[in-house]
């Protein structure tokens, strides 16, 4: 790190001559810097005042720190200017940034004024302040500048190190001190103390078993050879649509597809009924309803108490009939037989 | 160009932050207000460093640093724990106090 503050340091004089004329006037190289710095700070600055979103007021002053890192080099404060980069842009603001993201960055200032005429008060003594510091400041008379040639002999952070570590050193411990007491009182001031016991996934686990209710994750989505999305409940073992296969959020939005109409069609292509001539698409409801169309009668009939018209159908959903499609579709085809006899 | 201008420059961003003090009320955008203050004082501390030929300026804007750091943590905490308990981050609402 010295290394490289030393070979910025060496390199500066090439780059940027920092050292003041005999007057105490800057070079010219200096002067234009600082005339390209300064309306962008100042605009930067403002930018904070007068932005909307604080997003925007923090990157503002980020512009603010890296162009005061500028100022610091063109102004013999190489240590200073390195520090100012990784010290405010690179851990302060950063640390405002990630606050902000926090707190949430769409919250923006309300314009009700809870003291009357305090905006005019505000800018009025802003503007105030700057007049009479700029005033003061720059119309005050001063000594010969006198550069910082001779301190910086053994390079600036030599000269700084020797200041902090020879006649600072009681300071630079008591500001070693401040900052592990700053790190323990953000710690325990934003502390969370648990007030409920805390649910983790065994406590979860347990909740469902005594609740009782599925035990097993919901079923998927119903896959069709004609539709394949997550709008048409799965047909269960027994043929009926399973309702909690289609995600809640379409069901209460009542996006949900029937699935009578893709159910329909298997059943009918897996029986056979169209290869075997016994019926087409069109003409095969009117030998009756195919099983997925009466599967969704019965499953509605189900909770209505087991109508009449379909007995046969109730009995045959309510076997727990085999898992496995084939065995279902067979199920299917003797029910269907079973109709066409009667 | 005389160093004067370094010492308006600064004050200029001094009378910025504090006129965002004065005005604005999401804390955080107060607190960089404050953050402003103190780097326009550390290029003022700077500048007159240059002036007198003396690096003691740079070691206490050095020292400003990092007390600002500190202070920034701690605020930054303490902004953070008003917001968990009154879900607000406005100047305006820390009113408790006010019977």
């Amino acid at each position: 790190m010295s290394g490289t503050l030393a070979t910025v340091h060496a390199a500066l004089p090439a780059v940027l001559p920092a050292a003041l004329e005999e007057t105490g006037r800057t070079s010219t190289g200096e002067a234009v810097l600082f005339w390209v710095l300064a309306p962008i700070m100042v605009l930067a600055a403002l930018g904070l005042l007068f932005a909307r979103k604080t997003v925007h007021a923090a990157l503002a002053v980020v512009v603010v720190m890296v162009s005061l890192a500028f100022l610091y080099v063109a102004q013999d404060a190489v240590f200073l200017g390195v520090a100012q980069v990784v010290v405010y842009t690179g851990a302060v603001m950063m640390l405002f940034l990630f606050v902000l993201m926090l707190v949430g960055v769409d919250r923006s200032d309300s314009l009700v004024e809870t003291i009357r005429g305090q905006r005019w008060i505000g800018v009025l003594a802003g503007v105030g302040l700057g007049v009479v510091l700029a005033g003061v400041v720059g119309r005050a008379t001063y000594a010969p500048a006198r550069g910082l040639v001779e301190a910086n002999a053994a390079s600036n952070p030599v000269g700084v190190a020797r200041l902090i570590f020879g006649d600072h050193v009681l300071a630079f411990e008591v500001v070693g001190c401040l900052l592990v007491v700053a790190a323990l009182g953000a710690l325990v001031l934003t502390h969370r103390r648990r007030l409920t016991p805390r649910i983790g996934q065994r406590e979860l686990a347990e909740r469902r078993v005594r609740e009782g209710g599925s035990l097993v994750p919901l079923p998927a989505p119903g896959v069709y050879a004609r539709h394949n999305a997550m709008d048409v409940p799965a047909l269960g073992p027994d043929g009926r649509p399973l309702e909690h296969s289609v995600p809640r959020v379409l069901r209460v939005r009542g996006q949900e597809a029937d699935a009578r109409e893709y159910a329909a069609r298997i059943d009918r292509v897996l029986a056979g009924g169209w290869a075997n001539g016994a019926g087409s698409f069109t003409s095969a409801t009117g030998d009756g309803p195919p099983l997925g169309a009466r599967a969704l009668a019965v499953h509605a009939a189900g909770q209505e108490d087991a109508p009449d018209d379909a007995p046969g159908g109730a009995d045959g959903a309510d076997e727990p009939s085999a898992a496995s499609a084939d065995a279902h579709t067979a199920d299917g085809d003797e029910m269907r037989d079973e109709e066409v006899a009667r | 160009m005389s160093l004067t201008n370094y010492l308006v420059l600064a004050a200029i961003l001094f009378a910025i932050g504090a006129t965002t003090v004065l005005l604005r009320r999401n804390a955080i955008i107060v607190f960089m207000g404050v953050e402003l203050m103190l780097n326009s004082t550390n290029l003022l501390l700077v500048t007159f460093a240059r002036y007198h030929g003396n690096l003691t300026g740079q070691v206490l804007a050095f020292f400003v640093m990092v007390v600002a750091a500190a202070e920034v943590v701690v605020g930054l905490a303490i902004i953070v724990s008003i917001f968990r308990t009154r879900r607000s981050a406005s100047v305006d609402d820390v009113n408790l106090l006010k019977s």
